[in-house]
């Protein structure tokens, strides 16, 4: 990738057009205002991957993501949607507490990132390119992974089988 | 060059948004929606790791967890059907079958 100013714009707008969707995701109160919003947080994220030359997962994050998992979201959405639930809290009991909690967690896990950034000195980006990236992908795939990738279709078959036997009316 | 720190950051804000999303909403909907937000920010730590090793590994594993995403949201879609049926509510608290 070109030394220059374009990365680091490209990087810092999708991060923060993320990061700030993510939060209307959590705080919006109808559930498909949330789905739209997670919709563009996941599509920031496929611009982070691009700019990480990671174009293959850019791809899949796009059409598994953003056109199969959020339409079969706002398609339940759609079937349960009770008008009722719009005048009900949104929070439960637990919220402050939780929320704090979470934002410890953060802190907890940033702090080390933070304090040690001139001990801990991740290598930079490494100049090996991964182009092409679908093939590379391809055939650590099919070669190295292969037994994963038959197990994650094993997977799929019974989550398929499951969500219609759950699905189902009567079995 | 960004640093790879930054990706660290940017997953870990993305993770926290997402387990407050659990431990606080209500619906859900949106409680399987945060979890998903939690999985793409592992997805991010793992892409950047994969561009500072420049090894295709982790954009492998990252495929494995998008398809583990996918098989979560169908399971558990289903079962949010399922309960609507019975019990006409998608709210977490007042899911208390087991509950005597």
């Amino acid at each position: 990738m070109a030394n220059g100013l374009l990365p680091q714009i490209v990087f810092y707008f999708f991060a923060a057009l993320a990061v700030v969707s993510a939060i209307l995701v959590v705080v919006s109160r109808s559930a498909i205002h949330s789905a739209i919003f997670l919709i563009t947080s996941l599509l920031a994220t496929a611009g982070i991957y691009l700019q990480l030359e990671a174009e293959f997962l850019f791809v899949v994050q796009i059409i598994l993501y953003v056109g199969g998992i959020m339409v079969l979201f706002v398609f339940v959405i759609m079937l349960v949607n009770l008008d009722v639930s719009l005048h009900q809290l949104q929070f439960n009991r637990q919220w402050l507490v939780a929320t704090v909690l979470a934002i410890v967690l953060g802190i907890h896990f940033s702090l080390p990132l933070w304090l040690d950034r001139g001990v801990v000195n991740l290598p930079p980006p490494s100049a090996a390119t991964m182009q092409p990236n679908s093939e590379m992908i391809g055939q650590a795939l099919f070669q190295n992974y292969m037994l994963p990738f038959e197990i994650a279709s094993i997977l799929l078959l019974v989550a398929m089988i499951g969500a219609v036997v759950m699905a189902k009316r009567r079995i | 060059m960004i640093p790879t720190t930054h990706y660290l950051f940017l997953s870990l804000a993305l993770f926290t948004i997402g387990v407050v999303g659990v431990l606080t909403r209500r619906n859900v909907i949106i409680i399987l929606m945060s979890i998903e937000l939690i999985l793409n920010a592992v997805n991010i730590n793992l892409v950047a790791f994969s561009r500072m090793f420049g090894s295709v590994n982790g954009q492998i594993f990252a495929i494995f967890i998008i398809t583990d995403a996918a098989a979560e949201a169908a399971v558990g879609l289903g079962i949010i059907i399922a309960f609507f049926r019975n019990r006409e509510t998608v709210l977490a608290d007042e899911m208390d079958l087991l509950k005597w």
